[in-house]
């Protein structure tokens, strides 16, 4: 929990008509619905202020009158009305609460997109628990302004308008009357709602600062401890602590006032009608009916007026999510797709690398001047220090990034005018770093392609030699995997990366090799799966293993963005440079393990 | 309803202000029950006869009860939610000064969004329990007795029929709110799972732009999301029948009185003026009998937080101070000994050090290597007791560490961690983190033996710029030099690093070096590395391997062995090697 987030709330306007605009733009396709919602409001809102108008009927035509039929007649009437509230009231209900929870079903699912088509550089610079915020929890704070706020706030100025309705068509005098202390009442909840909304804030800033001082310490309670700092730091804490509940307790000074503050106008209201009403009856020119209806209706009346400043809190924190929200949306960093897209018909996978420079950041060259070529079905090593650029390579070459200088071809046709998703679609990624879904080991390996169907799943598993472990596992295909692979081992993980990028059966392989150690058992496993994932395609093949080297067809040598070195190993070990050196730092070791 | 019973020191704290809430609460309920009373002698009179000085009798009557009501009702606010604060604040200061003093291996075991739910959500729901739940359950204990006591007394069958929907609502409501908390945890479930589905996602966004599963995994979320709305629904389904189903119930009653007591009336046994007192008592006792329900909710969400926070406050401290702590231990000279020492992190875990003997002599520098994973930390972590071996002894100067006073020895030692953890404060205020009191000449000493100070200088605001969230953002050389000063700042008896050069290059690296041999003279120091070029110069040189040493010497003497150190360095030879190459 950032106090950042929360703090720019709490600092944040409360409302913002552009923002507002945008938002209601999603309720548009819903227009219908909601209009015919808000015509339904406007009739259910009539039947509570019906019932003292039908008591006020019973008593001044029935029970004056003695007459116990009509008085039994308005008392079904009265239970009608009631059931026809209920009823329209539960449709209503859960019929606004539908929308309200369709529009930000909408809503999720345009941001989810949206993040999908963003480019890497996007999730480079920005840490994915803010991303998953804002498709989490900024959306349900929105989901409270449109399954509830909003519609109770029509639903609650539609009851006030047909209280007044019913009061001035009983006695115009006397409703004015009655109404003499709404003044006072606007006034008294236009002075609260502005000092509820400052402590409101008032409260979230310390319960922001509460919680992120939580927060840090307990992630960082190994330095409280090693400093020996406990005793000052309670005393931190206790400052903030205090701050907190002082807030609070001013908070509620504001609601121990207002709520007997609105209970004594409604008060004075009934006392009034009392008073003047009174008088009126005994002119006899009122009914005894209309003062005990009116006397219900100053109770229906005041419950509303009350409840808006609630609804306040809630319209302040819908803003600022959806201003979040909105931001997300109008980012566009997009690795463009060409509009006219070449067709990529029959990929033979040629490819060639024409004086290609690359950087991150601008003129940071991580790759200068890079050429190469690979002839279908070659398998080329690419070898160098830590920093050399050989992840960048491949970054480049599926269009994760794209080159500031020089061209990529794929059979000759530049990468840049291939649609960007045809282009990966040919090209399989194993990266070092495995990384497991949840879901099943079949899902996995498919990657939920349900165009793969189970034998060709078993077929890739197979042939890297993954269904040795599987077939073990109690529920073997269908055994759950959880979070990031956490029950497997680093080998099995990697036998399901290579079974993954099998199933796909891609033209072009590409495999960045893994260097964490595993035993010797798995790496003979590892070795073998590696042959068989290079056999008749064109592979690049970031190599850490001999074994993998040794096979390649040409071995490229990076250093410091620069291709320095190219040949077979006899050849580049014959010249005694950089990869001469490479090989004594990573490679001789291996030689001597498959020696002994 | 046991676990909220470990409540009751804090109710004790508080009782006066309490009994006094629980009597106010008695007085405002007389105010607000007798204005149905004037109304209902007002109108009783207008059916008869009545003069206008009677009515403005009546009127001002209704006035000053409201406001006796009123000034009760702001007393007990003023008296109930403001202990339920005040206890909420004592609650929360407990459970920190406990949770401070609980051992790392707690917080090892527990992650950090754990912890803070509890101290969140938890103290959160504890406190709904004493604020709120506490009130309205004296306040609607009370006002029942009364109002039923007023309402027999004006007309016993009449209260008899009207009030017999009304325990119905307590009920439904009670019903229903335990359902609403059944969905509830289901909709939370879905909403986990629809977090978890968004955060694997971006983490692994990589592999599915590389196998274009983007279209899929847009339908696997729409998919989601299209689950936690129909959990949501079913909450809504139910939510939706709330609200009518509590109208109806208590409008239910007003009819009964309107018809019953419209014939009673007609009968001549009720006045008009006792009917509209009904209607008016029956308005009084609905948002109490609707509030029943719901408190009884809350106790049992308390009741359940109170249940995991009792268990947070059962954990043993493990590590502190006890009978065998020697008082009379007032520093140290910095000897330092290992005797057969073994560790492990859980008893059902296999041991990360194995039988460790090692002396350090005072004043001596040893450094550690050895590849990731073999027990490095594990064994400096012994020293200042963050952890306990689990068999043999860790000495310092011949006192085993379990018997120093465990404020001396932690003062005494500085470590830099592995990963440095600086707090969002000043740079100044985190260098003087470890100080009894500030001390600028300390900040700019240590700064400058840590070679941070030129860093600073670049700084907004020198010593006093804020980083972390809400301010800079320091490299991770930087974050290590600055943790670095922090350790030297306390002018600790031993100094341990733990991979504390790994971000700073290593010429940076060699100067830092250079300015704390002078440091480091009358101070024994521990260095954790895996550049041979930080610990050639120490004293002594172990290797660890598989929690035990498998070399140990001085460099030349490691070189001349031949093994892993011998082998590490002359990689790292070659590795300057082609760094250097251009």
């Amino acid at each position: 929990m950032a106090a950042d987030n929360i703090e720019d709330e709490i600092l944040g306007k409360a409302y913002d008509a552009k923002l507002m605009q945008r938002l209601l733009g999603y309720i548009k396709p819903y227009r219908k619905y909601v209009i015919s919602a808000i015509l339904l409001n406007v009739v259910v809102a009539a039947l509570g202020p019906l019932r003292p108008y039908l008591t006020k009927i019973a008593i001044d035509k029935y029970i004056a009158h003695s007459n116990y039929h009509g008085l039994f007649l308005i008392s079904l009437m009265l239970f009608g009305s009631l059931i026809l509230q209920a009823f329209i009231q539960y449709f209503l209900t859960y019929y606004t609460q539908y929308l309200g929870q369709k529009t930000i079903l909408d809503l999720r699912t345009q941001i989810f997109t949206h993040t999908q088509k963003l480019a890497l550089r996007f999730f480079d610079k920005t840490p994915i628990g803010r991303i998953v915020t804002r498709v989490t929890n900024d959306i349900e704070s929105l989901n409270d302004l449109f399954s509830s706020g909003i519609v109770m706030v029509f639903s609650d100025v539609f009851i006030v308008i047909w209280i007044l309705v019913f009061m001035f068509f009983m006695d115009i005098k006397l409703s004015l009357v009655t109404l003499s202390v709404l003044p006072i009442l606007v006034y008294v909840t236009f002075l609260f709602r502005r000092k509820v909304r400052s402590s409101y804030r008032n409260v979230r800033l310390h319960l922001a600062r509460l919680n992120s001082y939580m927060q840090e310490h307990i992630t960082g309670m190994a330095v409280v401890q090693i400093f020996h700092k406990e005793k000052d730091e309670i005393d931190k804490f206790l400052d903030i602590n205090k701050e907190y509940r002082e807030a609070n307790i001013k908070s509620n000074l504001y609601y121990s006032i207002f709520y007997p503050s609105v209970e004594l106008l409604s008060s004075t209201a009934t006392a009034l009608i009392i008073w003047y009403g009174g008088g009126e009856i005994v002119r006899s020119s009122l009914s005894l009916g209309v003062l005990v209806a009116f006397v219900q209706y100053t109770e229906m009346f005041f419950r509303p007026i009350r409840d808006l400043s609630e609804k306040y809190n809630i319209l302040q924190t819908a803003m600022a999510s959806s201003e979040r929200i909105f931001k997300l949306l109008d980012n566009k960093t997009f690795v463009q797709n060409p509009d006219h897209p070449h067709d990529l018909k029959d990929v033979h996978g040629e490819i060639e690398f024409k004086n290609v420079w690359f950087a991150y950041n601008n003129d940071e060259y991580i790759l200068k001047d890079i050429s190469f070529k690979i002839n279908p079905g070659e398998t080329v090593a690419i070898v160098g220090h830590t920093g050399a650029g050989k992840t960048s390579l491949i970054n480049i070459l599926t269009r994760f990034y794209d080159i500031q200088k020089g061209n990529i071809f794929v059979d000759g046709i530049d990468i840049k005018t291939l649609d960007k998703k045809e282009l990966r679609k040919y090209i399989s990624i194993v990266l070092q770093d495995v990384y497991l879904f949840s879901g099943t080991i079949k899902s996995n390996i498919s990657m939920n392609n349900n165009d793969i169907p189970i034998d060709k799943i078993q077929e890739a598993a197979s042939l890297v030699g993954a269904d040795r472990f599987i077939e073990q596992l109690p529920n073997k295909y269908d055994e759950i995997v959880k979070e990031r692979g956490s029950t497997l081992s680093v080998g099995q993980k990697q036998l399901i990366s290579f079974a993954r990028a099998l199933a796909f059966n891609p033209h072009i392989l590409i495999l960045d090799e893994a260097t964490s150690s595993v035993d010797t058992e798995t790496e003979i496993i590892i070795q073998k799966a590696i042959e068989k994932l290079l056999v008749g395609r064109t592979a690049i093949v970031i190599a850490h293993r001999l074994s993998t080297i040794q096979s390649a067809d040409k071995i490229i040598v990076m250093h410091k963005g620069e291709i320095r070195e190219t040949g077979n190993h006899q050849q580049l070990l014959a010249k005694k440079g950089i990869y001469y050196k490479l090989y004594q730092l990573q490679y001789k070791d291996q030689e001597i393990s498959k020696a002994v | 309803m046991k676990n909220l019973f470990s409540l009751k020191k804090y109710f004790i704290r508080y009782k006066k202000k309490l009994l006094l809430g629980a009597l106010f609460v008695v007085l405002s309920n007389v105010g607000s029950i007798y204005i149905p009373l004037i109304i209902k002698n007002a109108i009783n009179a207008l059916t008869v006869k009545v003069s206008v000085a009677q009515l403005i009798h009546y009127s001002i009557l209704i006035v000053l009860a409201s406001l006796f009501a009123g000034f009760f009702r702001y007393l007990i606010r003023q008296m109930i939610i403001v202990v339920s604060r005040e206890i909420e604040y004592d609650l929360r200061e407990d459970f920190w000064s406990h949770i401070q003093k609980l051992p790392l291996r707690y917080f090892q075991n527990n992650s950090t969004g754990n912890v803070m739910a509890h101290a969140t959500n938890d103290i959160n729901a504890v406190r709904s329990f004493l604020g709120p739940a506490v009130m309205y359950s004296t306040d609607t204990a009370f006002r029942l007795v009364i109002v039923i006591g007023v309402m027999i007394s004006l007309n016993p069958s009449l209260t008899l029929y009207s009030l017999l929907p009304l325990p119905l609502l307590s009920i439904l409501v009670y019903k229903i709110g335990k359902l609403i908390h059944e969905k509830f945890t289901l909709i939370q479930e879905k909403f986990s799972e629809l977090t978890t589905k968004a955060q694997e996602n971006f983490a692994g966004i990589r592999v599915i732009k590389s196998y274009v599963r983007e279209e899929n995994e847009i339908s696997q979320f729409k998919q989601l999301s299209k689950d936690f709305l129909n959990r949501n629904m079913d909450m809504i389904k139910i939510q939706a029948y709330l609200q009518p189903v509590l109208f109806l119930v208590t409008g239910l009653s007003v009819i009964i009185v309107i018809w019953l007591g419209g014939v009673k009336i007609i009968n001549g046994s009720l006045n008009l003026g006792d009917l509209t007192a009904f209607i008016a008592y029956l308005g009084i006792l609905t948002w109490p009998m609707i509030a029943f329900g719901w408190v009884i909710n809350m106790i049992q969400q308390a009741e359940a937080s109170m249940k995991r926070l009792n268990k947070i406050f059962a954990e043993p401290y493990e590590i502190q101070d006890n009978d065998t702590t020697n008082n009379s231990i007032k520093d140290l000279t910095g000897k330092i000994e290992f005797n057969n020492v073994s560790f492990k992190y859980n008893e059902n875990l296999p041991n990360v050090l194995n039988n460790i003997n090692l002396t350090i002599p005072a004043g001596s520098t040893l450094a550690i290597m050895g590849y990731t994973g073999e027990g490095k930390t594990s064994l400096i972590n012994l020293i200042p007791r963050l952890y306990d071996c689990t068999e043999g002894e860790v000495l310092i100067d011949g006192a085993n560490v379990k018997t120093i006073p465990l404020e001396l020895l932690r003062t005494r030692i500085g470590i830099v961690q592995q990963e440095s953890f600086l707090f969002s404060d000043t740079i100044s205020n985190n260098i003087t983190y470890g100080l009894r009191k500030h001390d600028q000449e300390k900040v700019l000493k240590s700064s400058k033996i840590a070679h941070f100070d030129k860093d600073v200088e670049t700084f907004p605001n020198g010593y006093e710029t804020v980083m972390g969230e809400r301010g800079i953002t320091l490299s991770g050389g930087q974050k290590q030099r600055a943790s670095l000063a922090r350790a030297i700042a306390i002018d600790p008896k031993i100094l341990i690093l733990d991979d504390s050069f790994s971000a700073v290059d290593t010429n940076t690296e060699e100067e830092i070096l250079k300015s704390l041999k002078e440091f480091m003279k009358d101070r024994t120091s521990i260095i954790i590395s895996h550049r041979i070029s930080t610990v050639k110069n120490a004293d002594k040189i172990i290797v660890l391997s598989k929690g035990a040493i498998f070399e140990e010497g001085t460099h030349d003497e490691l070189i001349s062995l031949g093994g892993i150190y011998a082998d590490l360095h002359y990689k790292q030879l070659l590795e300057k090697e082609l760094e250097e190459l251009n």
